[in-house]
This record gives C-alpha cells, sequence and structure tokens, in this order.
C-alpha cells in the first residue's frame, strides 16, 4: 500500500488528478464528506488530506511515503527527503518586499519580519547583511506599514495583497512550486510503485508543455 | 548465565548479536571514556553529524565534551603500522542535538572500524558484514552503496567549480533533478554535461542491472572507479549481495569521505539505521598515514520495529491484606511465577492491565479475574 499526502485545498485537487491520471485512482476521494483517508486497496493507494505546511513532517517520519509540498516549505524545514519532481503547479517566488519609499540603509541593522524565519536568515547570511528577524504567523504584509519591520520576506503570487497595502517587491529570493517528495526508506521498499508515478507524471508534464 | 531473551528489548537483542557478529569476524571491542576534550570536535566539526555537543569543565579546568561521535577518538587513539589492520567494534552511547526535536539525545550506538593498510579485502569485508547487520535487524534491508570518486570525476569532467559542488551534492543527495539543472545552468555549465549528472542520479538498481547503463552512459569518465565499485560489490559474500543497490544518493563530506560510502535501510524505519564509508582524508586530516572504512548502526530507530505490543503490564496479580503471613504470600508468588510474570499489591492502580487477578486472604487463593 503506497501513502501518499495530499496537501489540502486546490493545489491537492490538481495533484490527485495527476495521480489518477497515472493509474492511481481512488473514486472515494472526490465524495463531499469530511473523511480525510481514502483507500483503494485493488490499486493499492491510500490518500490523505493533510495541512500543506505538514506534507514534509508526514513523509520524513514515514506516516506517507510520498507527498507534495511547497518548495518554500521544503526550503524552510530542510527535511531528510527525496526531492523527485518538480510538478510545475503552485508557482509563486519568495521574495524581499517593503514600502514603495523603502531604501536599504546598510549602517542599520535590517529588521526582516517573516513566516520563513529560515529562508530570511539564510538569504541575508549569503549577502552577509545583518539583520534582526521578527517571527510573525500571518498578516506579514502590516509589519513595514505599522514600521515593526523594515522588510518583509514572504510570498508572492500575483503581487496584488502587497500592491494593495502599498508594498512592493524589491528582490526575488527563489522561485517556488509544488515538489513531489518521497521518504528515503520508502524509495528502497515501494520503488516499483514511485518509480511508476514519477515517470507517469513527468510524462504527463512534459506532454502538457 | 541463562538469559531469557524474551525479557530483551529489540535493540538490545541487535546489540548481542551484531557484537558476536563483529567478534566473529576478529573485531575486537573498543571501549572508550563517555567524555572526550572538546578540541578534539571543534577541529573535526564537520565531520560531526550534529553541530551541538553538551560541554563542562572538568576538574582541572580542561573543556570536556559528552562524546557526540565515537570515530574521532579510534582514529586519534590509533596507531599507524605497516601492513597491519586494527579491527575494532564499538558499542557506547552518543549524545547529539536531534534534527527533527532540536534537542540533545542519548543515541546507541554500535560499529565497527578498521583502520590500517586498508585493502580491496578489508573494504569487501567491511561492506560484507554491513549487509550481514542489516539482515540481522530485518530480513527486508537494503544496503545502497556508492561511489565518491566517480562523482569527483564526473564532476572534474563537467567543470563544476570547487565552490559550487557542496550545493551540487546537496541536489544529488536528494534526488533532485529540477534542481541541480537550475544549478548546472547557473554555473555555466554544458547542458549535456549537466544531463550525464542528472542521468547519475536517476540510476538506482542492482549492481548487475544497472552496471551496463552505469558504463555505457559514463564511458571513460570515472572508468577506473566505475570498474573498483562493481568488482567490490561483486566479492561481498554470497547471500548478501542480494541486498545491494546502486545508488549516487548517498554522500559523504568529500573533505573527509572518499571511494566507497553507503548508507542501510530496513523495512518500518522511515530513515537510514546504517551510515559509514572510507574516510582516509579524515585520517590525513588527523595527521594519521593510514586508511580506513567502518560504518555505524543507530539503535535507537530500531524501536520501531518492535512488532509485538504488550497487551498486560503483568500476567498475574495477587492482591492481599492487612495482617497476611508473609510465608503465604511467598507460596502464593512462587505458583504463579511458573505461569509468567507476578506482582504483589496490596491494591490496584488505575489503569494498571493484567491477565490474572488474584486475591489472597488468610493463606487462601482465589482467582477472581482471568483475561487470558
Amino acid at each position: 500500500m503506497l501513502n501518499v499526502a495530499l496537501p489540502k485545498g486546490r493545489l491537492g485537487e490538481k495533484v490527485y488528478a495527476m495521480f489518477e491520471a497515472a493509474g492511481f485512482e481512488c473514486p472515494s476521494i472526490k465524495e463531499q464528506n469530511r473523511k480525510l483517508i481514502f483507500e483503494n486497496s485493488e490499486v493499492g493507494v491510500r490518500y490523505f488530506w493533510v495541512k500543506p505546511s505538514d506534507i514534509a513532517i508526514y513523509v520524513e517520519r514515514g506516516a506517507a511515503d510520498i507527498g507534495v509540498a511547497g518548495k518554500d516549505i521544503l526550503l524552510e524545514y530542510n527535511p531528510d527527503v527525496y526531492e523527485l519532481l518538480d510538478l510545475d503547479i503552485g508557482k509563486c517566488r519568495m521574495a524581499v518586499a517593503a514600502k514603495s519609499d523603502f531604501r536599504d540603509d546598510p549602517r542599520r541593522t535590517l529588521r526582516v519580519a517573516t513566516k520563513f524565519t529560515n529562508i530570511a536568515k539564510n538569504y541575508y547570511a549569503s549577502l552577509d547583511r545583518d539583520i534582526d528577524i521578527i517571527h510573525l504567523n500571518g498578516s506579514i504584509e502590516i509589519a513595514p506599514i505599522l514600521d515593526l519591520s523594515d522588510v518583509i520576506v514572504d510570498i508572492v503570487e500575483t503581487g496584488k495583497t502587497l500592491k494593495e497595502n502599498d508594498l512592493e517587491v524589491f528582490e526575488t529570493i527563489v522561485p517556488i512550486s509544488a515538489r513531489l517528495i518521497s521518504n528515503k526508506s520508502s524509495f528502497k521498499f515501494k520503488n516499483e510503485q514511485i518509480e511508476k508515478i514519477v515517470r507517469e507524471v513527468s510524462a504527463q508534464l512534459k506532454a502538457s508543455n | 548465565m541463562n538469559i531469557n531473551d524474551s525479557v530483551l528489548k529489540y535493540d538490545e537483542k541487535t546489540i548481542f548479536a551484531l557484537r558476536e557478529l563483529y567478534s566473529k569476524y576478529g573485531y575486537s571491542q573498543y571501549k572508550m571514556s563517555k567524555f572526550e576534550e572538546y578540541d578534539l570536535y571543534v577541529r573535526n566539526k564537520d565531520f560531526l553529524i550534529s553541530e551541538g555537543v553538551i560541554t563542562f569543565n572538568d576538574t582541572n579546568g580542561r573543556l570536556m565534551a559528552l562524546k557526540p561521535d565515537v570515530t574521532l577518538s579510534i582514529i586519534k587513539n590509533s596507531k599507524d603500522v605497516s601492513g597491519f589492520v586494527q579491527k575494532l567494534y564499538y558499542n557506547e552511547n552518543v549524545y547529539r542535538v536531534s534534527d527533527k526535536t532540536h534537542s540533545f539525545k542519548e543515541i546507541m550506538q554500535v560499529g565497527l572500524e578498521c583502520i590500517g593498510d586498508i585493502d580491496d579485502y578489508c573494504i569487501s569485508e567491511v561492506l560484507s558484514l554491513a549487509a550481514k547487520s542489516l539482515l540481522t535487524i530485518k530480513k527486508e534491508a537494503v544496503l545502497d552503496i556508492s561511489h565518491l570518486g566517480i562523482l569527483s570525476a564526473i564532476f572534474d569532467y563537467a567543470g563544476i567549480p570547487e565552490d559550487g559542488r557542496d550545493a551540487i551534492m546537496k541536489s544529488v543527495s536528494e534526488k533532485n533533478p529540477h534542481e541541480l539543472l537550475r544549478l548546472c545552468a547557473d554555473m555555466g555549465i554544458e547542458p549535456c554535461k549537466a544531463g550525464l549528472i542528472r542521468t547519475i542520479i536517476g540510476i538506482y538498481g542492482k549492481p548487475d542491472e544497472v552496471i551496463d547503463t552505469l558504463r555505457s552512459v559514463l564511458g571513460e569518465v570515472a572508468e577506473n572507479e566505475v570498474d573498483e565499485l562493481y568488482k567490490i560489490i561483486k566479492s561481498v559474500d554470497p547471500g548478501y549481495k542480494d541486498i545491494i543497490r546502486i545508488d549516487f544518493s548517498v554522500i559523504g563530506d568529500i573533505k573527509y569521505y572518499n571511494g566507497i560510502v553507503f548508507k542501510g535501510f530496513v523495512s518500518g524505519v522511515p530513515s537510514s539505521v546504517l551510515s559509514g564509508g572510507q574516510y582516509d582524508r579524515l585520517m590525513k586530516k588527523m595527521m594519521k598515514k593510514s586508511g580506513a572504512i567502518g560504518f555505524a548502526v543507530y539503535l535507537d530507530l530500531l524501536e520501531r520495529l518492535l512488532s509485538e505490543v504488550r497487551m498486560y503490564d503483568v500476567d498475574t496479580v495477587i492482591v492481599y491484606g492487612d495482617g497476611e503471613d508473609i510465608m503465604s504470600v511467598k507460596r502464593a508468588v512462587e505458583q504463579y511465577s511458573k505461569e509468567g510474570s507476578v506482582s504483589v499489591q496490596r491494591a490496584i492502580p488505575e489503569r494498571f492491565t493484567y491477565k490474572r487477578l488474584v486475591k489472597l486472604s488468610e493463606g487462601e487463593v482465589t482467582v477472581l479475574e482471568n483475561n487470558a
């Protein structure tokens, strides 16, 4: 039985469609109910819906054999997993944003508000820039407006939220998209099934490009 | 002394089995102090799996550390003797920061080190013992093997700059083709050469099944290293070769490791339970002329393999009241010990589970409950 962790929400539905087309269908997942685990024993697959930021934990600890996680989560938590495929969906970027009139003063420690502490630390360490990290769990955009921080490091999709709050992107740190990840041990013992999914989904991605 | 092995935990049984295995091959036990001077670890910080070390000052004011690693201490105390190979095994606790919990953890490790004039036979023997160790733990096991010389030769051929190799190695260890291609493009590596590394990432399987692909993909690049890897794998004891897979995602820090590196997995444990390789470069860094190869088995991970869930805390509980004669209690204990574990109590705590509940009153035994 191959255990697959899918991110709750629209992205997860897209991913399921890819896996279904790869021959790992599980019709019960489409039923409208509050169940979180769905199984098709004939095909040998079990799907479960998980909060997107938790997928890497499920896969790293072997509760799921494979899963789909955003590159932002993989960079932030650095889980010990294989990153087998870029699914080319859920695309956005990790960026530095600030008020449009922001000017960086290198004489001062830069105050950075973010949910992605490690990504921000690593990025500014690569620039040898001294920073003061302010960890926030949400509404990051208001931090520069209230002078809590000079800049923010956050995910930017369309940039609409930033614009509405009079913020703009100053630097792109890294492009983000959804990645197919595998538990290292599962890759050895369920290799045939995992390689099949990778092969089939790769073919789908090539065809759609 | 006879020990009933049903009282041993899975990791304890494994320790005895592995110690017996290594002793049989002429490895002698290396016993060391729990502490080591901190300086040893600072000088070789990158070799340690985790960065955190528990330190304290000893009575002379020296800064000491609770051992985070065993290999460094063994190397420090090894002697270079031409033509001789020192074969040692250890069974020690080490203290490391867990990646998952970010707190210190005591980890029981069993491992072996082969230090001295290392030749192909020594490498083959260590690989055979790694495979046997895994199969001692569980029948469904896999030993992934790589050769760092192959990766180095490919990187040289592709023209990967020295300062970019760590990033490329990381993508190789993640089997991450898209990140690899992006990095290669940023470094200006020719697409066909980047494609070669990408193909290598995708190679995974039994040596006999992948060797032809490997040879045809690499051609003259790393020809000698590929032959060396295949020759060593072929020499592993029959019956143990079946669990070996070639997998280039097994890497080691190239500042310390060279040649063969390997990782072992058993079904049911989500991460590798065995890790090892040739570390001649570490020996050189520590001013030793000899070569070395070894591996460690992480016993803390084997808890996951406990197949039986304990249904009862104890087989029989004997409850007795005030004034009960001590000899009649002893007689009851003796009687029920023949049928398993016995706990003698005045009262039964909540959630205490047992197969059988026995009441002792004025020397008379009455069975109140029998859940067996």
